[in-house]
């Protein structure tokens, strides 16, 4: 049992550590040397200077009090809707989570054209005057992490044993009381949890900030992204990119802390209360789920009528422009064939991070008796959730100057792409499968193995059957974020084989009606593509996507 | 024969068994009987090969264990909570030892259905796990364990997840299928009566020591000490004493170690089952009843008793009430002296 099988889990643990050593460790600390090896021996001397700049306190600040508030205001609009879409029952609360759920994987470059289209002067709420301001990138922000909050805190919700609540009911605790002294305390991992999340999104964002805060709002990562490309500035780059790293192994260790509490705590709790029919008083927090799916549609909805915009009137012709390749000077190649690049490079990517984050899974969810391997194991769990903040640009920039020679030289080679796409959904596979690997008992396995069972063919016939609709779940979420990555692959495609999110970006960078509107025709085409997509997993109803 | 000499197996900063000795002979059952925690259901996932033993040698007729994978040991282990396979129906679970050696879908369906039979679930075949029971469930993980053919079989409180009735009649089931298929077993549990009825031989085991070992009727009636008396039931200890009359008692019987026969009884610790004193208008003890509690087929007193203490006392049903006095005989089946 334990030496034979125990070695060859070792053995499948190093191609992926191979592959983040690779792919990921290689580039990110090229690129740091870049920047702080300049000469071939340590300076350190630009960092003091670095940190000092104006900008870059104007950037951290922006940083951080914007992820803050982004976080305040998904948590508090998120916790009502994970209330009333986990706890109550209600026709038509299938598709009402699919709604709220979809924005997580909408395409970040398509986010951005969303919020613009909606917020700029002639869209619907161009009369509030917003656009420019920082409340697009909090609104961008709230949109898009709204499903990490509803998913996390409403799966918890959802297992959470109604008894505890009604026996402080019946010791006469009021409904105020009861929120605060049963349920927010039962609530509370998954809370931190998404809230951790969230501010990690937010403060790693990259396509929506460069798509809406223009030239005067940026964050860390669009900071690291200028001074790479526009001033040359690798010292700077590095220093930024370090900061970051740093930022997001602590927030990853908080994460993992409240995670392991989360689940003891999941398996304590077991039985499912049913959920019951809305009463007069779940008023308010079914006024903030309309007002959440309002917020979720409205940018949606406009982007799909301003496509269809014409000058004055209506028509296709931004569609019909998609296939034509010499529709405008700013691309290459037709969008539609930037799509077939798109759906190429995704499938490559899925495949890859799909082999990869399985045998991730497989290894984090053993428990190795002796302490020193179940340390090594946890490192491991931590390590491969890395790609999930450190800045896609700093990985993207990284490939260009780590594997540029021999035996590596990769520059121009098609497989850069979904290898960078893979890094980045590796974790969301990874999040999706260790969970259902750890709650199948370990002792199905020994069953097995008592009456007969091989190692292999014993967590073939306990873990198999659990995994098969979570593997096609975490498949198609894998794809999705393939689709729409934008950080690393807008360094890495090569300019006649560009994918959708780079032609989108492109599109909106020029001036001019048409290239507009065949950036919210590109838009729309990306996001029925993802929607569909998800649409499918969404189906498959399997709860722990999205569970970090 | 399966032989443990001296395993010791040790977690970081516990040990769990204690240099264990045991033996179980072929086509015997042997109880390991000891209360939660006391390191039982480590000692029988190191016979499984589930747990890596620190020192000494667990040995399968002659032959040493160690390095021995689990699946091929070729013992059954039979979970308390079955661990059935929830995805496959109850044909299947069973059939599963069978499609790892390879056997023909009919060879595989005529011993399912025997064993189905075996266990009383005849017709259950196409049932998912779900949908039964929990003592039909552990009766298709029996049915699953014994359809390995296991050269030993090992029971992990097979029936320590069910309610009182259903054990009580299970653990019969259990012991008439283990003579019938003449199955070597191992099973360790926390209740003594399931020990007592499914066992040939009982070892209880205390903080991952073997305190006793031997037949079954043996250990139930001669403890060797106060830990194993209260373990296997006497719920009462008479300290010895000078001063108190126990010419009550029965003597000391023959076979319990360091001890003659009719040795003086007051000289030595004395344990009693509930069932040592009953009221009885011809018995030689008397007392007054303090309280009285009716159980479903009996009643329990506790009595004054005079010149002893406070007693639990068994009683017929429509008995004494509190603060009557009343007569006791004594039942020296309930009673058993400790060695010191």
């Amino acid at each position: 049992m334990r030496r034979a099988p125990g070695l060859a889990l070792g053995l499948a643990a190093l191609v992926p550590i191979a592959f983040l050593a690779v792919f990921f460790v290689l580039p990110v600390s090229g690129m740091l040397a870049r920047g702080l090896w300049p000469e071939g021996r340590l300076d350190l001397s630009g960092v003091p200077e670095v940190l000092g700049r104006a900008r870059t306190l104007r950037v951290l600040t922006f940083t951080l009090v914007s992820s803050l508030a982004g976080t305040v205001v998904t948590l508090l609009l998120g916790l009502p809707v994970a209330f009333v879409l986990y706890r109550l029952r209600f026709p038509g609360r299938g598709l009402l989570r699919a709604v709220v759920v979809m924005p997580f994987v909408l395409p970040t470059v398509v986010v951005g054209v969303m919020f613009r289209s909606l917020l700029a002067p002639g869209g619907p709420l161009g009369g509030l005057d917003l656009d420019g301001t920082w409340v697009p990138i909090l609104l961008a922000f709230v949109f898009f992490n709204l499903a990490v909050v509803v998913r996390t805190v409403g799966g918890l919700w959802e297992g959470l044993d109604r008894r505890a609540e009604e026996s402080a009911a019946t010791l006469g605790a009021g409904p105020w009381q009861v929120w605060r002294t049963v349920t927010l305390p039962a609530l509370a991992p998954g809370i931190i949890s998404a809230a951790t999340l969230v501010f990690l999104f937010c403060s790693t964002a990259f396509g929506v900030v460069l798509t809406l805060g223009g030239l005067r709002y940026g964050t860390v990562e669009t900071e690291i992204y200028l001074l790479t490309v526009q001033f040359l500035d690798l010292q700077g780059a590095a220093v930024l990119s370090l900061l970051q790293l740093l930022a997001v192994v602590a927030m990853l260790a908080l994460a993992a802390r409240t995670r392991t509490r989360r689940e003891q705590t999941l398996r304590r709790v077991g039985a499912r209360a049913a959920a019951r029919r809305p009463r007069r008083d779940d008023i308010p927090a079914l006024a903030a789920t309309a007002l959440a799916v309002a917020f979720v549609l409205l940018p949606v909805g406009t982007l799909v009528v301003r496509s269809l915009r014409v000058g004055p009137g209506w028509g296709l012709e931004h569609y019909r422009a998609l296939t034509d390749p010499d529709a405008t000077a700013a691309l290459r190649v037709s969008v539609t064939e930037a799509m077939a690049n798109s759906l190429r490079t995704a499938v490559d990517a899925t495949v890859l991070a799909m082999v990869l984050g399985l045998t991730v899974a497989v290894v984090v969810s053993r428990r190795p008796r002796s302490p020193r391997w179940a340390r090594t194991v946890s490192v491991l769990d931590g390590a491969f959730m890395l790609p999930l903040g450190i800045s896609a640009v700093t990985v993207g920039f990284g490939f260009l100057i780590t594997l540029d020679r021999p035996p590596l030289d990769l520059r121009t080679s098609p497989i850069l792409v979904p290898i960078a796409q893979a890094m980045v959904a590796l974790p969301l596979v990874v999040r999706t499968l260790a969970p259902v690997l750890r709650s199948v008992d370990p002792r199905q396995r020994e069953a097995a193995a008592t009456l007969g069972a091989g190692p292999w063919r014993a967590a073939w016939t306990a873990e198999a059957p659990v995994l098969a609709r979570p593997v096609l779940a975490a498949t198609g979420f894998a794809f999705a974020v393939s689709l729409g990555e934008f950080g690393a692959t807008s360094f890495l495609a090569r300019p006649d084989r560009p994918t959708v999110p780079v032609v989108i970006y492109q599109l909106i960078s020029r001036p001019g009606a048409d290239h507009l509107g065949m950036a919210l025709a590109a838009s729309v085409l990306l996001a029925l593509v993802t929607v569909v997509v998800m649409g499918v997993v969404e189906r498959l109803r399997v709860g722990s996507v999205g569970a970090f | 024969m399966l032989e443990l000499s001296d395993v010791t197996v040790t977690f970081p900063g516990a040990t769990a068994v204690d240099r264990v000795d045991l033996r179980v002979e072929e086509g015997s059952v042997l109880a390991v009987l000891g209360p939660s925690g006391c390191g039982k259901s480590t000692l029988l996932r190191a016979v499984a090969g589930l747990e890596p033993i620190t020192s000494g040698s667990i040995r399968w007729q002659g032959r040493d264990l160690r390095g021995v994978a689990t699946h091929e040991r070729g013992f059954a282990l039979m979970f308390q909570d079955g661990q059935l396979f929830a995805q496959a129906s109850v044909a299947d679970n069973i059939g599963y030892p069978l499609r790892l050696r390879g056997r023909g879908r009919r060879e595989r369906a005529g011993r399912v259905a025997e064993l189905l039979e075996l266990v009383g679930l005849g017709g259950y075949a196409d049932r998912r796990p779900a949908t039964l029971s929990g003592g039909e469930q552990q009766r298709v993980a029996l049915a699953r364990s014994l359809a390995a053919d296991p050269a030993l079989l090992l029971l992990d409180e097979p029936l320590s997840s069910l309610d009182r009735a259903l054990r009580d009649r299970l653990a019969g089931d259990l012991r008439e299928i283990l003579t019938a298929t003449g199955t070597t077993a191992l099973l360790v549990t926390h209740d003594h009566d399931e020990a007592f009825t499914v066992a040939d031989r009982m070892a209880v085991m205390l903080d991952g020591r073997i305190a006793q070992e031997g037949d079954a009727v043996q250990v139930w009636r001669h403890p060797v000490s106060r830990e194993v008396a209260s373990f296997v039931g006497y719920d009462t200890i008479l300290e010895p004493t000078s001063t108190e009359r126990r010419s009550w008692l029965p003597p000391a019987s023959p076979g319990v170690a360091g001890r003659g026969p009719g040795a003086h009884p007051a000289s030595s610790a004395v344990a009693l089952r509930r069932s040592a004193l009953r009221v009885d208008p011809e018995g030689e003890l008397r007392g007054v009843v303090r309280r009285v509690v009716t159980v479903s087929d009996a009643l329990h007193l506790e009595v004054d008793v005079e010149g002893v203490g406070r007693m639990p006392v068994l009683a017929a049903d429509r008995g004494p009430e509190v603060g009557d006095d009343v007569r006791l005989a004594v039942d020296p089946r309930g009673v058993a002296h400790l060695p010191e």
